[in-house]
């Protein structure tokens, strides 16, 4: 059980509005992803329904009851924090066990329970270790199972990878959609890596200066952004995004398409472009060119593409493909 | 980096160094020791005769030589029990956010640079004077009988104004300590179920530990030998009760012109120095490592 409801949140520091105003609603079970760009208030937010931040107005419900004034441990939320927070002098053992010693449970049953933790993170052999003497991502794992011996209505995660390297980020990323897969719970999930976004979410909320520009699958996200900023930041490589002659042609301020709806040939197309730097990834081929009256464009191409830098090609976009942005930024229908 | 030919020209370099700070040591602790041997008076000067160990058999068998020990350790544990825990409490408080905390902290730190012989003066003519004194005015506005300090509770009054003179420094130590601690962990604990007070005793009191065992260490080594303050105000009185093993050994050597037994003394109290330093690295060097 953890649903989560925010209507008209809002948190200012001194003058500041970081948060002017948000409402969301997150369902029991769902994995929420909150992106946006550094400085733009996801953490915030989290620590606002965590209760590590009072909120300056508005109403937070978990499971559909008033929770803005609780206090953080009464609402039944764990945290992963980014630096992982794990208490240094305790054993890896007393660190899980800390919130339910707190919580008063007795000692068979805490055994029991970082036991089972313990086996379902792989950290049983580390039990008796301290937290300096982990690895980044077993630290990562100690939190986590922290988190979950306490049964929590919702786990709650802030940039909880960005401290390890890429191939463990992308592992751990699967261990924790596979936690949540198993577990069945509720999870926040805060991030600015738009790939982490778009795998793990269920839903994905976009952040801009504290407030939500767009929520949706990432699918939803993908297929038909509400506005230049959501189109820019989800897709990656990014969305081209074309003004002048060429959007006009559409009957648009602004034109997306993203790299991978480009169809490239060597002979004729809509735009012309001369090919500037050349990307071989094997399996892709990310094609960056100046074109006539478009400027600076990327484009993707499936496998090989035998092109260098000097090249001349044409591009022309997928139909139905090409996103159409008004002058207000908002996507035209 | 470090040659054969590097380190030779380091040891060169850091030889006078070294071989000053030795004969700093050396030199006066073997006239101590040679001293100790001799029956040696100021009162009898040319009198001097060698004696062996006679004049430890004197200063041992004393007794001030115990009341000695026991005031040494009660101000020693007194004054670390009140710094520790009062030097917790005040940067507990000083570490909440609140209005004017630069001159706050500034007037709680003030009292380390007082030297210790004008405190002790403030102390014994300005609060605890029994006619004059701020406690003795307090207690009679209150209606009661005003507290002779220093001839009823003489040793507590020492161990009062000495830990004053301390109680900035362990209070500053423990403030950067509790400065550093990572307020995610306190935010971790708190929505693991924590109470402020279990806060305290999980989170802060651990991350405090190597700060506490710094300030034991370094305020050991002072308190050993406090002098000014019992000179200014008791001069070891009434009778032995604030005699320090300090203090018996300059009465030893300029209040009885006694060289041989002051002597015999220091080399006692150099001894039982080594011997707590051993037992304090011992016990807290632990702490230190981790
Ligand atoms: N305690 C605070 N006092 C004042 N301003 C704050 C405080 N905490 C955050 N802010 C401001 O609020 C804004 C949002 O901060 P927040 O930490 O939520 O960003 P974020 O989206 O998590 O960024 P990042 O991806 O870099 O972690 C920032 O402009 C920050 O400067
Ligand atoms: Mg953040």
């Amino acid at each position: 059980m953890g649903a989560i409801a925010l209507q008209g949140v809002k948190k200012s520091f001194g003058g500041v509005a970081v948060i002017p105003g948000v409402d969301l609603e997150i369902e029991n079970g769902e994995f929420v992803v909150f992106v946006g760009p550094s400085g733009c208030g996801k953490s915030t937010l989290l620590r606002l329904i965590a209760g590590l931040e009072d909120a300056s107005g508005g109403m937070i419900r978990i499971n559909g009851k008033d929770a803005t004034a609780l206090p953080p441990a009464r609402r039944g939320l764990a945290m992963v924090f980014q630096s992982y927070a794990l208490y240094p002098h305790m054993s890896v053992y007393r660190n899980i066990a800390f919130p339910l010693k707190m919580a008063g449970v007795d000692k068979a049953e805490i055994d029991r329970k970082v036991r089972g933790a313990a086996a379902t993170l792989n950290l049983t052999d580390y039990l008796d270790r301290r937290p300096g003497q982990l690895s980044g991502g077993q630290r990562q794992r100690v939190a986590i199972g922290r988190a979950i011996v306490r049964e929590p209505a919702a786990f709650l995660f802030d940039e909880p990878l960005s401290n390890l390297d890429a191939a463990l980020r992308v592992s751990m990323r699967l261990e924790i959609s596979e936690l949540h897969q198993k577990l069945g719970a509720t999870m926040v999930y805060v991030t600015h890596d738009q790939v982490e976004a778009m795998t793990m979410a269920d839903k994905i909320v976009v952040l801009n200066r504290g407030a939500i520009e767009q929520v949706g699958s990432p699918l939803e996200l993908y297929r038909s952004p509400a506005n230049l900023f959501v189109a820019a930041f989800i897709g990656s490589p990014k969305m081209n995004l074309i003004e002048g002659a060429a959007a006009a042609a559409h009957g648009a301020n602004t034109i997306g398409v993203r790299p991978e709806h480009l169809t490239l040939s060597r002979e004729a197309g809509d735009w012309k472009g001369v090919v500037t730097i050349a990307e071989h990834l094997g399996s892709d081929t990310f094609l960056h060119v100046e074109g006539e009256g478009v400027g600076a464009v990327t484009a993707r191409v499936s496998g090989e593409f035998g092109a260098g830098p000097g090249d001349t090609v044409h591009m022309t976009p997928e139909a139905g493909r090409v996103y159409r942005f008004g002058a207000d930024g908002k996507a035209m229908a | 980096m470090a040659t054969t030919h590097t380190r030779a020209a380091a040891r060169l370099t850091l030889a006078p160094s070294v071989i000053l700070l030795l004969a700093w040591m050396a030199i006066p602790l073997a006239m101590t020791l040679y001293f100790s041997t001799l029956r040696y008076n100021l009162l009898m000067p040319g009198m001097e005769s060698y004696v062996g160990v006679e004049n430890y058999g004197w200063f041992l068998t004393d007794p001030a030589f115990k009341a000695a020990i026991v005031n040494t350790l009660t101000l020693v544990l007194g004054v670390l029990a009140i710094t520790l825990i009062g030097g917790t409490a005040l940067a507990l408080l000083l570490d909440q956010p609140m209005w004017g905390q630069g001159i706050v902290r500034l007037l709680v730190i003030a009292p380390f640079f007082v030297m210790p012989t004008v405190s002790a003066l403030v102390w014994k003519n300005m609060l605890m004077h029994p006619v004059n004194g701020l406690f003795a005015w307090i207690a009679q506005s209150l209606g009661m009988e005003p507290v002779d300090w220093f001839a009823e509770l003489p040793l507590f009054s020492i161990i009062v104004i000495v830990a004053w003179g301390w109680l900035p420094f362990a209070t500053l130590i423990i403030l950067t300590a509790l400065q550093s601690l990572d307020s995610e962990q306190r935010e971790a604990a708190e929505m693991d179920g924590a109470g402020p007070v279990s806060v305290f005793a999980y989170i802060t009191l651990p991350h405090l530990a190597r700060a506490l065992t710094v300030v034991v260490l370094i305020e050991t080594i002072f308190l050993l030998s406090v002098f000014a303050e019992i000179l200014v105000t008791t001069n070891g009185g009434p009778g032995t009760a604030t005699t320090n093993l300090a203090f018996l050994i300059y009465a030893q050597a300029l209040l009885q012109y006694d060289i041989g037994g002051a002597s015999a003394g220091g080399v006692i109290a150099v001894i039982l120095a080594n011997i707590v330093a051993v037992f304090l690295i011992r016990m807290v060097g632990k702490n230190l490592e981790s």
